[in-house]
């Protein structure tokens, strides 16, 4: 006879967590598939919330302060809502020499928001990478997933305005 | 040196290079079937410590030792884990590799499972490669399909399967031990060794962790032989017997300031300036170079009238720098101020610290403070000092670390330092006129001054 321990309920009724739960069945709710999870909940859902890994952590047995300690030890994840579009701007050592600061400068005038920061409308989160390896085409940048190389200030700032527009 | 015909990336530039039909129809897989059905896990293991291959991931560890540490005696799997999280700045080729020829480094993947007899692999992508994880993802997929992963592969008795891993964005993730705890889903810190891997890694069996460019190298070891390995490359330099000579082909991520940066194919041992003027088209825009990145920005640095060094795993130590690490290769133009290269390369290691030994946590975040201070104009001569002292005593090289992050965090503030001092001393002289020979302890900057900018 098998312990059955109770499944923990999702925090609300909201449909995305049966994805979530998929997720965590494929690996039998083992402890080591917490990335991937945490992965699939910020995937679905955008960031991570308390009750987000109150869920998670009760879901594959793990004591809450885990979780929370993977979850903020991977600069990936996210504890805060982010804005609608993401630009991620490579500060490498090869894009900095070539120009990423400008870009940096260039977000701040535009939009206010240094890395690391979301514009208080949630359109656009600005993120620092550390090295996206992309040094061949540096300065680069990703923005909304796509990786954009030899930039300049205007075409990151056209790029942005265009995907922000595109969407409206 | 003689050119010779790429190896690695001679798919690469194909049409659908990325596919099991392209990568067939150019003899792919051959390898695969042939070592499966004539050759004996403990024939490949030789050949490849015949051949001399050193790891690719930067510490340049003999493959074929590492793979001999395996404990054969315990019961239970063997894992093997493929290291793809390439995040050394400056760094690119297994990009390279997994976006446009994934299935070279699978093949290369089943042939060092099958030598290591592991029967689960791990494949440990990095989360910044969105291209790379969708076609790794689909080759994996063509393989299953086309039986050469699964039970039973192509009729013999050995079985294994290959799990894709994405991490989540953390550099320390690429130190193996640090990788095998990711992979158990905890915070990635580096383990303190002994044990090694081999002997108790992933999931506390015996595991082998190896890089992209390592077990691609191990297909093409098979496929020609080890005597065609040692032909390419350097031979061991006698006078160093803890030198076990670099053999083979490289690949090289050239970047920064030339005409044509990119990733380029050589045998080991290519000299720097070669390099960037043959392949890179020379320093970009017509000005002279400073000083280059010989290996990704671990390595420290190479000043402009020492670019005749060997790009090969023993030549870069002659010049004061790590090692060869991943042969990320990025030029600095005249135009770089030292101090704002050094600042950004120790807010990458102060940001990725892990923070499990203090050396390193503490070093590396009180080095970029005291740049931070120099940059906003309070730097004093002393500074300097405290900047080596501090480069000196981090890492495992003195002992004082679990892993060699701290080592690749104090190698450019020491080579920085030593080798540029007349620019940081004219920097710090010119920028606190009044202030740079205070000697008596300086308040810290307040955190209005230390909004970091980039």
């Amino acid at each position: 006879m098998t312990l059955q321990l109770a499944k923990p309920a999702p925090p609300d009724d909201d449909k995305r967590w049966k994805m979530v739960e998929v997720t965590m069945r494929r690996s039998g709710y083992a402890s080591h598939a917490l990335i991937e999870t945490l992965h699939r909940v910020q995937g679905l859902f955008g960031y991570l919330d308390e009750p987000a890994m109150n869920f998670v952590a009760e879901s594959l047995g793990l004591p809450l302060s885990k979780v929370y300690g993977v979850a903020t030890f991977y600069h990936l994840f996210s504890l805060k809502p982010q804005g609608k579009h993401t630009c991620v701007i490579c500060t490498g050592t090869a894009c900095y020499i070539k120009g990423a600061r400008e870009l940096v400068d260039g977000l701040r005038q535009k939009y206010g928001i240094e890395l690391g920061q979301t514009t208080p409308d949630l359109e656009l989160s600005a993120v620092g990478a550390r090295c996206i390896g992309a040094c061949g085409l540096a300065p680069a940048a990703v923005v909304d997933g796509e990786v954009l190389g030899n930039l300049t200030v205007d075409q990151l700032l056209a790029r942005i305005e265009k995907v922000i527009h595109d969407a409206t | 040196m003689a050119s010779s015909e790429p190896v690695l990336l001679a798919n690469v530039g194909r049409p659908d290079s990325h596919t099991r039909a392209a990568y067939e129809a150019a003899g792919g897989y051959r390898t695969w079937r042939g070592v499966l059905a004539r050759q004996s896990p403990a024939e490949v293991q030789e050949l490849v410590r015949a051949s001399g291959l050193r790891g690719r991931g930067g510490a340049g560890f003999p493959t074929g030792q590492k793979w001999s540490f395996l404990a054969q005696d315990r019961p239970g799997p063997i894992y093997f884990c493929l290291n793809a999280d390439e995040s050394e700045p400056g760094t690119f080729c297994n990009r390279v590799l997994m976006e446009l020829d994934p299935h070279q480094v699978l093949e290369g993947l089943l042939l060092s499972c099958y030598a290591t007899q592991a029967a689960t692999a791990y494949f440990y992508l990095r989360y910044e490669y969105p291209l790379a994880y969708r076609r790794v993802e689909a080759a994996i997929a063509e393989c299953y399909a086309a039986g050469y992963l699964g039970r039973n592969i192509l009729g013999s008795s050995y079985s294994l399967d290959v799990f894709l891993h994405r991490g989540a964005g953390a550099y320390i993730c690429g130190e193996e031990t640090g990788l095998i705890e990711s992979l158990e889903g905890k915070r990635a810190w580096p383990r303190v060794k002994p044990p090694f891997p081999a002997v108790e890694g992933l999931f506390r069996q015996p595991t082998v962790v190896n890089n992209v460019e390592t077990v691609a190298c191990v297909k093409h070891i098979c496929e020609r032989g080890s005597a065609w390995f040692r032909s390419l490359g350097v031979p061991p330099d006698p006078a160093n017997p803890r030198d076990s000579g670099s053999f083979g082909p490289k690949l090289y991520c050239l970047s920064g300031h030339v005409a044509r940066p990119g990733c380029y194919e050589a045998p080991l041992g290519i000299p720097l300036d070669e390099l960037i003027e043959r392949w890179g088209g020379g320093v970009w825009q017509g000005r002279r170079a400073k000083a280059a990145i010989p290996g990704g920005i671990s390595t420290g640095l190479l000043r402009h009238d020492e670019f005749h060094c060997r790009l090969d795993f023993a030549d870069p130590l002659k010049f004061g720098c790590l090692g060869l690490g991943t042969a990320g290769v990025v030029v600095l133009d005249e135009h770089v101020s030292m101090v704002d290269f050094l600042h950004n390369s120790c807010r990458f290691f102060a940001h990725e610290s892990c923070g499990q030994c203090t050396p390193c946590r503490e070093g590396t975040a009180w080095a970029l403070r005291i740049l931070d201070r120099i940059r906003a104009g309070r730097g004093r001569w002393q500074d300097l000092e405290l900047l080596l002292e501090i480069g000196d005593t981090l890492g495992i090289i003195p002992g004082t670390t679990i892993c060699g992050l701290a080592d690749g965090a104090a190698w450019p503030i020491k080579n920085a330092i030593r080798k540029f001092r007349d620019e940081f001393e004219a920097y710090i002289r010119a920028s606190n006129p009044d202030g740079y020979l205070e000697t008596h302890p300086v308040r810290a900057l307040d955190d209005r001054h230390l909004q970091v900018r980039s």
